[in-house]
């Protein structure tokens, strides 16, 4: 404990990043959230992790945010103008993605699981510098066993994804924090955020 | 001490495990449910050696407890908003047979309309049960504090049970850094419960029984008001003898953030003294002498700290998740009263009622409160984040 050194700075320059899942109830999203969590806590972070607070059902549209931040967070308030979202589920992307985006913060960053590219889907980016990057988490967690081919598990998937495009966490405190997090099917989860983390670029933040 | 993320029902049924709890009754509620998840496991893995009653509501939970504690087993249960309603008369029990159970309970609204979000109103319409009440602002004060309220609990000069409170989802739901003392540390702090009365089935005992007018029932109560007196000197010596052991902050009855040289404090209890202390370090930034005075204790109340601060700060502004119908906010209340008596000047005491059913209570909604206490403007009672046109 406090011997790690001095983590990076967050993107942007923020004291505290905040990020927002959007997703169906039993895919594993509020986990994510924790999953992220956990990878910057090993890293030496202030974190927090917490579902919307709401009634979550099976099959149902969930949210989970996730707070990073240089020091010890301390807030207790809802998330209102996160500076990532990630929308797990393909069915949502047209429900719910032009409204969140539209609270995204200015520079900030959306991760799409769709085939689509955004702007097949019609998503403009809503401000300068806000970039949106659409991934096919789905084929990537078929491949790899998780979840059914109708309804692929794709929670580790999108953050392997998240953390290649933003720099957030690196890959071995996101790989360490699925081993301790993920309930399931630890090993296929690893590999297939690994190989979420490998097939996408980079993105300067 | 290995720093886990636990979310605050877990630092909930983590402590209650570390505190080797011997009868853990129960019954699910939102947001309550997953201690009573975890505490189940743990049973049922054995990683706490404990009786796990099933009951059919929290009033049987209470009971249960009362039962386990009186034959001397150390208790445990969790609850939050209507069960803990359902639990009143047996709150009473509780207290009335001396019986040191601890309960967390998980601050929710009380219907209706339904509502699962924080709300104080539950443990504040019991803070005449005889229990003490203690609201935690993170999941590490969680943590701490369910271990320390077993130590002050079962003090053979207390013998009251204890209420150990934490915000619905914004910190039960949350997960965040929690430092977990070994084994070996807690059960150092917390030796075995070993009460010096307990049923005994080869000795003849009274627990409970009946007392007419003119026998012990009013020197049992005042009995009752002077072990509270003497809580309060322990809860702030055992707060101390927890830092000794492991090397955490004290936690006391009221602590102060940034309060040197304050033309205006809040008061806050719960998560909301965490948002709190984020406005403050803004309002200073800008060099506005503002300060917090985070309420921990809440029974029994900290009357003369509060009378100490008085004397201290012009103008006090009293956060409250709760509200007395046709009074006003419980704490606001409890702290007007305290400052009764005091020579003049004394300070102006704003009542702000806030949050309640899960309302946000962002940092720069307090940042408009402390800008408005330094303008001198202290409201009898006034309702913040009221939706307009509604």
């Amino acid at each position: 404990m406090g011997t790690a050194p001095a983590p990076a700075p967050l993107p942007g320059g923020r004291d505290i990043f905040e990020v927002r899942f959007h997703g169906r109830g039993g895919q594993g999203v509020v986990i994510a959230s924790v999953v992220l969590a956990e990878a910057a806590f090993l890293e030496g972070r202030g974190v927090q992790a917490f579902p919307f607070f709401g009634v979550e059902r099976r099959g149902a549209p969930v949210v989970a945010h996730t707070r990073i931040g240089s020091g010890e967070i301390r807030l207790a308030c809802d998330v209102e103008q996160p500076d990532a979202l990630i929308i797990t589920d393909p069915s949502l992307v047209g429900t719910v993605a032009q409204g969140s985006l539209q609270a995204l913060r200015p520079g900030g960053i959306a991760l799409l699981n769709s085939t689509h590219r955004p702007e097949e889907l019609g998503l403009t980016e809503p401000s300068q510098g806000t970039r949106v990057v659409s991934f096919d988490a789905s084929s990537l967690a078929r491949q790899h066993g998780l979840g059914s081919a109708a309804s692929p598990i794709v929670n580790t998937v999108v953050l392997g994804a998240f953390a290649k495009l933003t720099g957030l966490v690196k890959w071995p405190s996101l790989r360490q924090a699925i081993e301790e997090k993920v309930p399931v099917k630890r090993e296929a989860n690893v590999a297939a955020a690994q190989a979420a983390f490998e097939s996408v670029g980079e993105v300067a933040s | 001490m290995p720093r886990q993320l636990l979310s605050g029902n877990q630092a909930v049924g983590e402590a209650v495990r570390l505190a080797r709890a011997q009868v853990v009754s129960a019954y699910p509620i939102t947001p309550q449910t997953t201690i009573v998840e975890h505490l189940a496991e743990a049973v049922g893995s054995h990683a706490l050696d404990a009786d796990f009653i099933t009951v059919e509501s929290e009033h049987s939970a209470m009971a249960a407890c009362v039962g386990a504690s009186v034959a001397g087993a150390r208790a445990f249960t969790a609850t939050s908003s209507q069960g803990l309603a359902l639990m009143h008369e047996m709150l009473h029990w509780a207290s009335g047979q001396r019986t040191p159970i601890v309960m967390a309970n998980v601050n929710r609204a009380l219907a209706p309309p339904w509502n699962i979000w924080v709300d104080h109103s539950d443990s504040m319409a019991q803070r005449d049960t005889g229990w003490l009440q203690i609201y935690a602002e993170t999941n590490q004060e969680v943590m701490d504090t369910v271990l320390q309220a077993y130590r002050v609990a079962e003090d053979p000069t207390v013998m009251l049970p204890v209420m150990v409170m934490l915000d619905a989802f914004l910190l039960s739901h949350t997960y965040m850094p929690v430092d977990v003392p070994d084994e070996a540390t807690v059960d150092a702090f917390l030796p075995a419960f070993s009460p010096r009365d307990r049923v005994d089935p080869g000795a003849t005992q009274l627990f409970g029984s009946f007392s007419p007018p003119s026998l012990c029932f009013m020197e049992l109560r005042h009995a009752m008001a002077r072990a509270m007196d003497r809580a309060q000197v322990r809860l702030v010596e055992v707060g101390k003898e927890y830092s000794q052991a492991t090397g955490r902050p004290p936690l006391g009855l009221l602590d102060e953030y940034r309060t040197e040289g304050a033309d205006a404090v809040l008061i806050a209890a719960g998560s909301l003294a965490a948002t709190a202390r984020d406005a403050v370090d803004r309002l200073r930034h800008d060099g506005k002498k503002v300060g917090l005075i985070r309420l921990r204790v809440f029974r029994p109340f900290p009357t003369e700290q509060v009378r100490a601060l008085g004397r201290r700060f012009p103008v006090i502004g009293v956060l409250d998740r709760s509200f007395s119908y046709g009074s006003g906010g419980a704490i606001a209340s409890e702290v007007r009263a305290s400052l009764q008596g005091e020579r003049s000047p004394r300070p102006k005491v704003g009542s702000f009622i806030v949050g309640l059913g899960g309302r946000d209570v962002r940092p720069e909604h307090l940042v408009k409160l402390y800008r408005r206490l330094l303008e001198g403007h202290a409201p009898g009672e006034e309702w913040v984040g009221l939706r307009e046109g509604t």
